[in-house]
C-alpha cells in the first residue's frame, strides 16, 4: 500500500502523451471507439434503418425502441481535445456515459490504450477492471455536480474517494494532493472540510474537475459542465479546463450543445444528431465550412 | 395399543423444526467457509419479534446440544429484562442448564458486548445483530452493497472514516466499528464497543453473527485476522475511560458503564456482570489479552 502523497495512474507532464504510450509512435491513439450503440427497449431488425437524422427521430416504428446513439466511431489521440456537440436528446452525453461506464452498451467496442495495449474492448471488462479502469485512466465531470460529488463528505472527502481507490491510506497524504488540487482548481484551501453543497455552482464544478483529474488519468470527460453556469462564471471554468489541459496533457471528450464552448476548448469536432455523427472533422474548419445542413443550422445560429 | 409419542411436547427440542435447523447449519458453514460474508437464510417466525435478537436465537437454538451450558448476556449483563427471557425460553425449550460463569458456558448468546474473560476453543459465542450491512450508512440500496462486497469496493466507507476524522479529529464510530475479515469482507461486528474489537483477532473461539430482521448470518472462525480498518496515521484505539477505575473494585483493564448519581456525579463500574462479580468475590479471572489492553497501566 502506499503512503505518503505518492499516486498511481498515467503520470503526464507539459503536453507529453500519457506514459502508457510513451514509445508507441505519434500516431498511436489513446481511444478507438467502433459502433457504439445504445438503445431502449427491444430493437428490431429494422431498428437502425428506421432511424436516424434521415428520418429526424430516434424512434423505432416498428417497435418504438429509442435509440440513443448508434454507429459511433471515432478515435482519440493523446493529449487531444474532441468536442461533441448537437441539440438536446441527439446521444452525446450517452456516448460519453458509456465510454465511462455509468451505462451498458447495447452493441459496439471501445478500446482504450493504457488498458491491456488496446487489445481488449472495454466495455466487456468484469466490474473490478472497470472500476481499476475509471480509477486511474479516466475522470468525469457531469453536468449536475450532483451526479459527481457526493454532498454528504466534505470537498477533500470527495477527492479523497479517487485517491483511496488508488491505494492512499494515508489522512496526511490525501490532504496535501487534496489541498494541492483544490489549488489547481483554483478553490481556496480553506474550504477542504465544507461540504460542495454551499459552493457556488462554478466552485461545484471545479471540485468536479479535482476529483476527476486527481490520479492523472489520461483522459477526461466533460459533460455540459459549463451550463448550468452564469455567463462569466462560465468563462473562468473554461479558461481552467483549458489550462489543465495544457498544463497536463489530458485527452478530454467535451460535450455541450453550445458551439461555444466547443470553438474554445476543442481541436476536433463530431456532430450528433438524433443518435448518429452527422459530421465530423476540425473543429475550426467545421464552423467555418458546415457540411451538413444540421451543422449549418447549428453554426448559424451562433453567429 | 400404539403410543404416538410425537404429540407428547408441544414443541421439538429447542423449539425449531429440525429441517429448518438443518437450513440454518447449513448456511452456518457457509458463513464459516467464507469469513466475514453475510449469508442470507430463512429467518423462520419466532415468538418474539423480529429485532429483539431473534438471529441470536436462531443461531443458538439450530446448534444447542443437551449437554450445553448457556449464558446468555444483553449488554454485558446476565441480569437484564431481555436476556432473562430469552435464557428462560431456551431453557424452557431445551431443558440445558443455564449459568452467569463465562468460563462454564460452552453457548454464550450476546448483545453489544464481548465477555472480558477469554473465550476458549470450547465455547461457541453467538452475537445478535441488528443491522448486519456495515455499508448501509454510505450505500442505501442492497443491490449496490452486495456488488461493492462482491468486487470489495469498500473506498466510499474509508472516505466515510476520512470525514469522521476532519469532523471530530477522530474516527468516531463509537459501536459497530467496521472490521476487515481475512483480509477480504469488510464486516459489522454487531454494535460492540471498540475495546471488543482486538478480542474478535485470532481468537480460539468460533464467532456467529445472526441478524434476524435482515435474515443474514456470518462468522467469524477460530484463528481468522480480523483487523479494524485504520488509516496509517490515523490508528484504531479502544476506549481510554480518561484514567478512570471500577469504583467497586478498582479495576482498569476492563470496559466501564458510566454511572450517573443522583447528585450528577459519574461513576465507572465494571460493564460485564459477570466479571464484575467475580472480581468482588476475589474469585480467579483469566482476561483477554492484547496489545491494546496492556498499553492501559494497571
Ligand atoms: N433511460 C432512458 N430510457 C429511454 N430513453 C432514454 C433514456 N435515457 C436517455 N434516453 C434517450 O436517449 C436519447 C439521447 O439522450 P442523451 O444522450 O441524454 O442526449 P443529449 O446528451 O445529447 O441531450 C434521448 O432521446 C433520450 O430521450
Ligand atoms: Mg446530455
Amino acid at each position: 500500500m502506499n503512503n505518503g502523497n505518492h499516486h498511481n495512474g498515467a503520470a503526464t507532464a507539459g503536453g507529453v502523451g500519457p506514459a502508457g504510450i510513451a514509445g508507441a509512435g505519434d500516431n498511436q491513439w489513446l481511444l478507438r471507439v467502433r459502433n457504439l450503440t445504445k438503445i431502449y427497449g427491444e430493437p428490431g431488425p429494422r431498428t437502425l434503418e428506421l432511424t436516424g437524422p434521415e428520418f429526424s427521430s430516434n424512434i423505432c416504428p416498428d417497435t418504438d425502441s429509442i435509440v440513443a446513439c448508434a454507429e459511433v466511431s471515432f478515435d482519440l489521440y493523446p493529449g487531444e481535445v474532441l468536442g461533441i456537440v448537437g441539440e438536446s436528446g441527439s446521444g452525446k452525453s450517452t456516448v460519453v456515459k458509456l465510454l465511462y461506464f455509468d451505462l451498458g452498451k447495447t452493441a459496439g467496442s471501445a478500446l482504450l490504450y493504457p488498458y491491456d495495449q488496446g487489445q481488449t474492448n472495454m466495455l466487456e471488462a468484469s466490474g473490478q477492471q472497470k472500476r481499476r479502469i475509471r480509477n486511474h485512466l479516466m475522470g468525469m465531470v457531469y453536468q449536475n455536480p450532483r451526479d459527481g460529488l457526493n454532498f454528504h463528505f466534505s470537498s477533500g472527502g470527495n477527492i479523497a474517494e479517487k485517491l483511496i481507490m488508488a491505494g492512499q491510506l494515508h489522512v496526511g497524504g490525501i490532504r496535501e494532493r487534496a489541498s494541492q488540487l483544490l489549488e489547481k482548481t483554483e478553490i481556496p484551501v480553506r474550504r477542504l472540510d465544507d461540504t460542495p453543497a454551499t459552493f457556488s455552482g462554478g466552485m461545484q464544478q471545479r471540485v468536479q474537475i479535482a476529483k476527476a483529474i486527481a490520479n492523472n488519468p489520461p483522459l477526461l470527460f466533460l459533460d455540459e459542465v459549463t451550463t448550468g453556469l452564469d455567463v462569466s462564471v462560465q468563462a473562468r471554468v473554461l479558461d481552467l479546463i483549458r489550462e489543465l489541459q495544457q498544463e497536463l496533457g489530458i485527452a478530454m471528450i467535451v460535450v455541450s450543445h453550445d458551439l461555444s464552448v466547443i470553438r474554445m476548448l476543442t481541436d476536433r469536432t463530431l456532430v450528433m444528431k438524433n443518435g448518429r455523427i452527422v459530421e465530423s472533422g476540425l473543429t475550426d474548419q467545421i464552423l467555418q465550412d458546415p457540411q451538413h445542413a444540421y451543422t449549418q443550422l447549428l453554426v448559424s445560429s451562433l453567429l | 395399543m400404539i403410543e404416538n409419542t410425537k404429540f407428547q411436547h408441544r414443541y421439538n427440542f429447542a423449539f425449531i423444526d429440525e429441517s429448518t435447523k438443518k437450513e440454518i447449519r447449513r448456511k452456518l458453514l457457509k458463513a464459516v467457509a467464507i469469513p466475514g460474508y453475510q449469508c442470507p437464510y430463512s429467518s423462520p417466525e419466532m415468538p418474539i419479534a423480529r429485532g429483539w435478537g431473534t438471529g441470536g436465537l436462531h443461531v443458538t437454538l439450530a446448534i444447542i446440544g443437551r449437554e450445553d451450558i448457556f449464558k446468555i448476556i444483553d449488554q454485558g449483563s446476565d441480569a437484564s429484562v431481555n436476556a432473562c427471557n430469552l435464557r428462560d425460553f431456551v431453557q424452557a425449550m431445551t431443558g440445558c442448564r443455564t449459568t452467569f460463569d463465562t468460563t462454564e458456558a460452552t453457548l454464550i448468546q450476546t448483545r453489544h458486548r464481548i465477555t472480558e474473560e477469554a473465550l476458549t476453543a470450547e465455547q461457541v459465542f453467538v452475537f445478535q445483530v441488528p443491522q448486519p450491512e456495515p455499508l448501509r450508512s454510505v450505500e442505501r440500496y442492497e443491490y449496490r452493497t452486495r456488488q461493492m462486497h462482491g468486487e470489495a469496493d469498500y473506498a466510499k466507507m474509508w472516505v466515510s472514516l476520512y470525514e469522521s476524522f476532519v469532523r471530530h479529529g477522530d474516527i468516531l464510530l463509537g459501536a459497530g466499528y467496521p472490521v476487515r475479515i481475512n483480509g477480504r469482507y469488510i464486516m459489522a461486528p454487531s454494535p460492540i464497543p471498540r475495546w471488543d474489537i482486538p478480542n474478535l483477532h485470532q481468537a480460539e473461539t468460533l464467532y456467529l453473527f445472526g441478524a434476524g430482521r435482515e435474515k443474514r448470518l456470518y462468522a467469524v472462525p477460530p484463528h481468522t485476522t480480523v483487523e479494524p480498518l485504520e488509516f496509517e496515521d490515523v490508528r484504531f484505539h479502544i476506549e481510554d475511560f480518561n484514567g478512570q477505575v471500577c469504583n467497586q473494585t478498582g479495576y482498569r483493564k476492563a470496559f466501564l458503564d458510566e454511572i450517573y448519581s443522583d447528585d450528577g456525579s459519574k461513576q465507572f463500574v465494571v460493564n460485564d456482570s459477570n466479571f464484575l462479580d467475580k472480581l468482588r468475590a476475589g474469585e480467579p479471572i483469566a482476561p483477554f489479552v492484547n496489545a491494546y489492553i496492556q498499553q492501559i497501566e494497571s
